[in-house]
């Protein structure tokens, strides 16, 4: 679903903002997600964004979400699955070393975050390495109990 | 060369303020001189000699050696392995980390061994894809990348602790290096990608092939505006082109290295297209010792090794300095 991950890049400004008031929406509604319990909701959640997510971005459900610092292109579809920038195989037409046909995912994140004007700090952050025991678990509720500082359990 | 607190030739040096290794290639750096490395082949053998032999060549004529890691994801001889066998004849090793073969697990006991060993410094690589090798059908790994690698490394040295936070009774002591490739898009992002790798912990960096030496300049001079040259010492690569015919097979088939039509055209145009390879190489070289910023050059002669001698004499890059070898 190529061309539906490249339009989300196209229209990352207004997706990004979209983002970001569902992630404001859930902080506000951290209350209801105590009294169902987080690790009851983890199953659902995952799988609604397991279908949004994989839609929109061809995500690949790692559980450590970081579309907010790659201008909306999902760093997991890189083949190298790099999560803090383009190797140095990018080919000179910006095409994957691994993938020809495929347009590196780091062109297509640099030229994201270019156009949501994000600041250049953010792309500039070093992701730490995959924990792969949350691979399939749900990136969102993660997100809100990160930005409320609560511990996971 | 030798420096005045050498123990015995070859072996590790005290380490100086301000130093983080026992080797001489930080020592050659941090003292401003004009540093020369080079890439060494892992022999598809289990012979020492042929490892020995192909350092031999390199002999008064580089400051430290680079063991490759599965370069072009091909197999052969284990860059521990090289370092292994040439740390013990006291030569000054660069050990390269592929993250493509290794987890987090085997990188961290790969370092404490060859740190034991006596390897001072130590190069993080995300590393080719398998494709581009003769094991196509591997499974990559890429647990790490060349960013959080260099952070592991970092916090094993500077705080004592593997990744998962347990102590290390005694950290290793390493100069932290890693790779850049100005030639590559998304161009106007490698200079940060740079920023980003010395704050992940890297020392030095050498770079992919340099034959376009304007985009060199472009990138050294977006390197100086950010101060980054006075951050990490840079190490421009550079490597002879066997002939115009090889060239543009690199090109089409190696990716990262960009060749402009430019210089295929002068190899082709040329009586002795072997030669002519050398002495771009050597103008490379030449033009590089002038950019500011730049510390060094790395060498990479691919089947071309016994080139090096010829490149590094005639341009005078070590002046009369001849870097520590064995068989002084």
């Amino acid at each position: 679903m190529k061309t539906v991950r490249y339009w989300s890049v196209r229209n990352a400004r207004w997706l990004h903002w979209f983002y970001e008031a569902l992630e404001k929406l859930l902080v506000l509604l951290h209350p209801v997600l105590v009294k169902i319990g987080y690790r009851r909701l983890d199953r659902p959640f995952a799988a609604v964004e397991k279908v949004v997510k994989g839609f929109l971005f061809d995500s690949k459900s790692c559980g450590q979400c970081t579309l907010g610092s790659t201008g909306l292109a999902c760093p997991m579809n890189c083949p190298k699955t790099l999560r803090n920038g383009p190797c140095g195989g990018v080919r000179g037409d910006g095409g994957c070393e691994v993938k020809p046909d495929m347009t590196c995912v780091w062109v297509t994140a640099w030229e994201g975050s270019q156009r949501i004007g994000q600041p250049e700090s953010t792309i500039q952050v070093i992701q730490p390495p995959l924990d792969s025991r949350l691979n399939g678990t749900s990136a969102w509720l993660r997100e809100v109990r990160k930005k409320l500082g609560i511990a996971e359990p | 060369m030798m420096f005045d607190d050498e123990p015995i030739a070859g072996e590790n040096l005290p380490i100086l303020p301000g130093h983080v290794s026992p080797g001489r290639f930080e020592r050659v750096l941090r003292a401003g001189q004009f540093a020369v490395t080079a890439e060494i082949a892992p022999p598809d053998s289990a012979d020492p000699v042929e490892v020995y032999e192909r350092a031999q060549m390199f002999d008064g004529y580089v400051d430290a050696i680079n063991a490759t890691d599965g370069s072009g994801a091909n197999c052969h001889m284990s860059s521990v392995g090289m370092c292994a066998l040439l740390t013990r004849r006291g030569y000054s090793m660069i050990m390269q980390i592929s993250c493509r073969d290794k987890n987090r697990i085997a990188i961290q006991g790969d370092v404490l061994g060859a740190s034991a060993m006596g390897v001072s410094n130590i190069l993080c690589l995300t590393g080719d894809g398998v494709q581009s090798g003769d094991h196509p059908e591997a499974k990559p790994v890429f647990d790490m990348d060349c960013m959080t690698s260099l952070s592991m490394l970092r916090g094993m040295r500077d705080e004592g602790k593997f990744l998962s936070g347990r102590k290390i009774s005694s950290p290793p002591q390493v100069f932290l290096g890693a790779a850049a490739n100005p030639f590559a898009p998304p161009f106007d992002y490698r200079p940060m990608r740079l920023a980003k790798k010395v704050a992940a912990g890297a020392q030095f960096v050498q770079t992919q092939y340099c034959f376009d030496i304007e985009r060199l300049e472009n990138y050294m001079a977006q390197v100086r505006d950010m101060g980054l040259h006075q951050k990490v010492f840079i190490l421009p690569g550079v490597g002879p082109l066997a002939s115009a015919k090889s060239a543009e097979w690199i090109r089409n088939n190696v990716a990262g290295v960009h060749i402009p039509d430019a210089v295929i055209k002068r190899l082709a145009g040329a009586e002795d297209q072997k030669q002519e390879g050398v002495n771009i190489c050597i103008e490379m070289v030449e033009q590089i010792r002038e950019m500011a910023g730049v510390s060094g050059v790395h060498l990479m002669a691919y089947k071309q090794e016994h080139r090096i001698a010829e490149i590094v004499e005639k341009t005078r890059v070590l002046g009369d300095r001849i870097p520590w070898h064995p068989n002084r």
